[in-house]
């Protein structure tokens, strides 16, 4: 992004985010290769406005979410950030102190609600526990922000001295949801936050958070690979393939009009819970690339259709095709690639 | 011994499952897993079994298997499996209870993996990690049908190129941690398909796998079963898959069928109020697209009663939008034909 | 059963609420949790009485022991166990009694024999007066739990349940001193292997790197040496002429140069997997310290496998002092443990015509099987968590 005047400066601007882990062999662990799950990622989230990344497993996607949060340390790339206390600030490069200010407004909402919740812990000491390491709250009225904040989440407050076991998958998704948002955060990464859920539990939760987004005016980072519910939620959404953005717009410009020939076989790939048989359907052939070990020019040459000699060779870059649609594919400009267009013509 | 008699009528019957009910003996209490449920699976149809978590859906599949062990047991019901010999000596079909042989015993061991096989959601856990893809799927021919090792070679590397696998003959020397989850889920299902089986249950076979795998390994069983002909039961809580897969579904919930039809019927005419539900729960993709401001997910109230739990009456009333008091808490539900081959159990169409 | 889930409380949205399970056992924490999973053990229940009443008897073995165990009755060498009775020959009912020995030799063989003195009847008493002692070295007493009124302890009674060794001494007052050496061993051992495991452990686990790299080959290293021939040698370079504490101290430090290792990785294995929980993750996003981290989420979840892995080590170390003892290079007498006693029992003679002395034996092999048996019901209520 340039210094350019914009309507509004974004809440979040991701520029050139890289996560690699280095691949150690032998008996002195001698470095001899990086997995790129992060390479070159850049974008920008408004404020309340829900951006979703989309993408399948190993794509990088929790990497990314994680690094923005710094839970991992990126290995470079900025992560400007309009903190409430600090003004705007390059998470990426915070100290530790710094670092534990942002964190009181950028927060974590984790997949597995039975693996997030330290099962030795009480309500009351997993919502409490930001209050207190960040010396927020203390005694009754940490007590009192934790029963509040459970009561918002649409759970009782006497359930305070319950220990996690006390509950199901989707109270569990609440209770974490309780803890993220007790020290008021302005910005949320939500990690596949519906994924290990059931049908009508995944509902109650999406509706939450759509309710508590609009409430609290939050801004989310929605990662998951359901594109259903991704559409469902985001505002704009972006997709990654293999550590890198791929394509990036609108939610209804990019189901419906697709640019990039890895988003268009994702399209084609949802299941749609309707019987009538779809039109045209892209299946992808081959396997995904290893982030270890990728392919040369675009990664996704070797399985896409529409490729040509070009691809092989030279990467593309991530273009601005349209206003606000960012695609990452030589052909971008001269495919017409079928989104789902077609269901939304279905009575 | 197992009941043996043989039924002229009805030939594409492949399995008839009647009031079936697999109960967990546990310390806690009694968990009513399977608690009278009938389902009828026919020659090469796919019948779809869709439900949440806990609603007893896997548990019938592994019932039909005889999977399921201590503290499992099944105290009740039929389970009649229509054998057709393989040999061709025969086209009337033998039928056997499975409900009632012995569940170590020759009966089930040879109809096991020859004539019903499973493919399970874990592909990993399914195979060996010590053994090669080959060797695996050899096993299962060599005992069920009597071949020799290079005959079973051959039949192995035949069966790796149906279920599509690029290159069967290096495949077939790999070990499963060599093949991408897509792979190994090919490589169980060539194993599941090794001896032509009559019948085939799927258990959320792509549930772990990504959307575009995913995609291909349903394309992939879709064509098998044209192939081979098989009845396929398929199990998931994806109705997006049951959509695609089936063309009868039934709809679980807590241990009970609660409503069967076939898949045109199940999504534009749903009769039972848990089946409503779950199809407006879910986000659509037409919706999220046509949309001007952003909208709710209907929401089905509460969640799934404990296990151990036995509720009066239909058990979904405590969570159902138009539950009729002092009839659906208390009244039992039977299977009614609301249309013609559509069943509900639900009081709304019934005279209570 | 993949299918069954926890228990489940309705959404407060419901209206009514319908909570099954009362709020006790959600309110549970952790170890009320391993608690109640371990009562449906019995077997290990049944362990844990023994065990306790082991212990028991070892920390009061002054007092529930008959005799002094040291004190020799030239007359009384070599006896075999008596028999309580009720009745006399006349079948009265006189109450739990046993009859005077008197010394002897076989008609035929020659050999002395003990035979009984009907005439005398010793009544058998709780807190009979006996050979005077001091309690831990601090209560004067003369009272034993259970024994026969002495009127002149020098020229005592006889009350020999299990029998005496060749000296005289009372066998079972010997077992219950024996016991405090022996039960104890394996309680320090496990204390220092303790503290050297979690220390260890948790620093090769918690910096990694270097650190761990070399913590984890002296590990290995240590592992890879074999273990009785090793702790022969330490055991037998231990000066003689150690007074008998100081003897103690090092066979217990010997013993447990082994038993840290197991706990070291044990330990380390759990912090490593640990800090890719996603609580603990959730933990440092909430900005806890790392001292924090590791004391208050990661110590707690790993603590009860710390405890199992430490119990199923006591019988290692009971075993052990055991062998070294009995080969004459761990303890040695006048210290009493269960191996200086199966040293007396180590000829075929002395097997042969004094079999009672193997009688340890019989208490070593419970002792054992109990601690098995209480590691294997911890280990299945280690973590609650799992269904």
């Amino acid at each position: 992004m340039t210094d350019q005047v914009q309507t509004a400066e974004p809440l979040l601007e991701v520029v050139d985010l890289k996560k690699f882990f280095p691949i150690r062999r032998g008996y002195f662990k001698r470095v001899v290769g990086h997995v790129k799950a992060v390479d070159n990622l850049s974008f920008y989230i408004m404020e309340g406005e829900t951006l979703g990344l989309v993408g399948e497993s190993g794509c990088g996607k929790t990497t990314a979410g994680r690094s923005i949060l710094r839970a991992i340390n990126p290995t470079s790339g900025s992560v400007f950030f309009r903190d409430p206390h600090l003004g705007r600030v390059d998470v990426a490069q915070l100290d530790d102190e710094k670092l534990r200010v942002v964190r009181r407004s950028m927060r974590m909402i984790f997949q597995d609600p039975y693996a997030s919740l330290n099962p030795r812990m009480t309500l009351l000491d997993i919502v409490g526990a930001p209050l207190r390491a960040m010396n927020i709250a203390h005694g009754s009225e940490l007590e009192d922000r934790v029963a509040e904040m459970l009561r918002r989440v649409g759970l009782r407050p006497e359930y305070m001295r319950r220990y996690p076991h006390a509950f199901s998958g989707g109270q569990r998704q609440r209770i974490g949801l309780a803890r993220a948002l007790a020290p008021n955060p302005k910005f949320v990464v939500c990690d596949e936050p519906v994924s290990a859920l059931d049908v009508s539990v995944q509902a109650q939760i999406l509706n939450l958070l759509q309710d508590l987004q609009e409430d609290l005016g939050l801004t989310y980072l929605f990662v998951a690979h359901d594109l259903s519910v991704v559409a469902h939620i985001s505002d704009r959404v972006a997709v990654m393939y293999v550590g890198k953005m791929v394509e990036m717009a609108e939610t209804r410009e990019l189901y419906t009009n697709p640019m990039h020939p890895y988003t268009e076989a994702l399209m084609s790939a949802i299941p749609l819970p309707d019987p009538r048989p779809r039109q045209k359907r892209v299946l992808l052939t081959g396997e995904v690339a290893s982030p270890a070990n990728p392919p040369s020019g675009c990664y996704f040459h070797p399985r896409c259709s529409y490729a040509v000699d070009l691809c092989r060779t030279r990467e593309p870059e991530l273009e601005e095709v349209k206003p606000g649609h960012f695609v990452k594919c030589h052909r971008a400009r001269e495919l017409s690639l079928t989104g789902v267009s077609e269901i939304l013509a279905r009575q | 011994m197992p009941e043996q008699h043989t039924t002229p009528q009805n030939s594409s019957v492949l399995v008839e499952i009647k009031d079936l009910r697999t109960y967990f003996f546990l310390a806690e209490g009694v968990v009513r897993a399977v608690d009278g449920v009938n389902l009828t699976v026919n020659r090469g149809v796919t019948m779809g079994i869709v439900g949440e978590s806990g609603c007893g859906k896997s548990i019938t599949a592994y019932s039909i298997l005889r999977l399921v062990s201590p503290p499992g047991k099944i105290v009740g019901g039929d389970i009649f499996f229509y054998k057709v010999p393989k040999d061709g000596s025969s086209s009337q079909a033998e039928v056997i209870n499975l409900a009632k042989v012995d569940p170590n015993g020759e009966t089930i061991r040879n109809i096991r993996g020859n004539y019903i096989s499973i493919v399970f959601q874990e592909p990993m856990t399914a195979m060996s990690p010590v053994r090669t893809v080959g060797q695996q799927i050899m096993e299962a021919i060599i005992l069920h049908q009597k071949v020799d090792k290079k005959t079973a070679r051959e039949m192995t590397i035949d069966i790796l190129a149906r279920v599509r696998m690029s290159n069967p003959e290096r495949v077939v020397d790999e070990y499963p941690f060599q093949l991408s989850g897509g792979m190994r889920q090919r490589a169980v299902i060539a194993m599941a398909l090794s001896c032509r089986p009559q019948l085939l249950i799927a258990d959320e076979p792509t549930t772990a796998l990504d959307v575009t795998t995913e995609a291909q390994i349903l394309k992939l069983m879709r064509e098998l079963q044209e192939e081979l002909g098989m009845g396929i039961m398929y199990i998931t809580h994806n109705l997006g898959v049951i959509a695609e897969m089936a063309q009868e579904v039934a709809v679980m919930y807590l241990g009970r069928v609660v409503e069967k039809t076939d898949v045109k019927e199940l999504f534009f005419h749903p009769l039972h109020p848990y089946t409503q539900a779950l199809l407006t729960s879910i986000p659509q993709l037409r919706d999220a697209l046509t949309r001007q401001e952003k909208s709710r997910l209907n929401v089905i109230k509460g969640m799934v009663p404990d296990p151990y739990a036995r509720l009066k009456g239909c058990p979904f009333h405590p969570r159902c939008p138009v539950m009729i008091s002092g009839v659906c808490d208390e009244v039992e539900v039977p299977e009614i034909e609301a249309a013609p081959g559509h069943m509900v159990r639900c009081h709304l169409y019934t005279s209570h | 059963m993949s299918e069954t889930t926890m228990p489940k409380v309705e959404v407060p949205n419901n209206g009514s609420p319908v909570i099954t399970k009362d709020e006790a056992f959600y309110r549970a924490s952790q170890w009320q949790l391993v608690w109640w999973k371990f009562r449906r053990h019995k077997l290990a229940q049944l362990a844990m009485v023994v065990l306790s009443i082991f212990y028991l008897i070892a920390i009061f073995a002054e007092v529930v022991s008959p005799w002094d165990p040291l004190h020799r009755m030239k007359e009384y060498a070599a006896m075999p166990p008596m028999k309580i009775y009720f009745f006399d020959y006349n079948g009265n009912f006189r109450g739990p009694f046993v009859y005077n020995m008197v010394f002897g030799r076989d008609p035929v063989t020659l050999r002395p024999v003990y035979q009984i003195d009907f005439n005398t009847i010793l009544p058998v008493k709780f807190f009979a007066k006996g050979d005077p002692y001091k309690l831990w070295g601090l209560f004067s007493w003369d009272r034993h739990l259970i024994g026969i009124d002495q009127p002149d302890i020098t020229k005592p009674y006889p009350f020999f349940l299990l029998g005496t060794d060749s000296l005289g001494r009372d066998l079972l007052s010997r077992i219950f001193f024996g016991g405090r050496i022996s039960l104890t061993v394996g309680l320090i051992g496990v204390a220092l292997s303790f503290i050297f495991g979690l220390l260890l452990g948790g620093v090769a686990g918690f910096f990694g790197g270097v650190v761990d790299e070399v913590i984890m080959r002296i590990i290995d290293v240590l592992i890879s040496l074999p273990q009785i021939p090793l702790w022969m040698s330490l055991a037998a370079a231990l000066p003689q002429d150690w007074p008998q504490l100081r003897t103690y101290f090092f066979v217990t430090i010997i013993l447990s140069i082994f038993g840290w290792t197991s706990l070291a990785r044990t330990v380390r294995g759990k912090m490593l997997s640990m800090r890719e929980e996603d609580f603990v993750m959730a933990a440092r996003l909430d900005g806890e310290s790392e001292w924090s981290i590791i004391t208050r989420y990661m110590l707690p979840g790993f603590a009860s496998y710390i405890i199992v892995s430490l119990t199923i080590s006591i019988p290692g170390m009971i075993l052990g002092e055991t062998s070294l003892s009995f080969l004459g290079i761990g303890l040695r007498a006048p210290t009493i443990s269960w191996g200086v006693m199966l040293q007396d029992a180590q000829t075929i003679q002395t097997v042969s015509q004094l079999p009672w002395l193997l009688w340890p034996t019989v208490f070593v092999v419970t002792a054992v099987l109990m601690f098995n048996f209480l590691g294997d019901g911890l280990r299945d209520a280690a973590d609650p968590y799992v269904t």
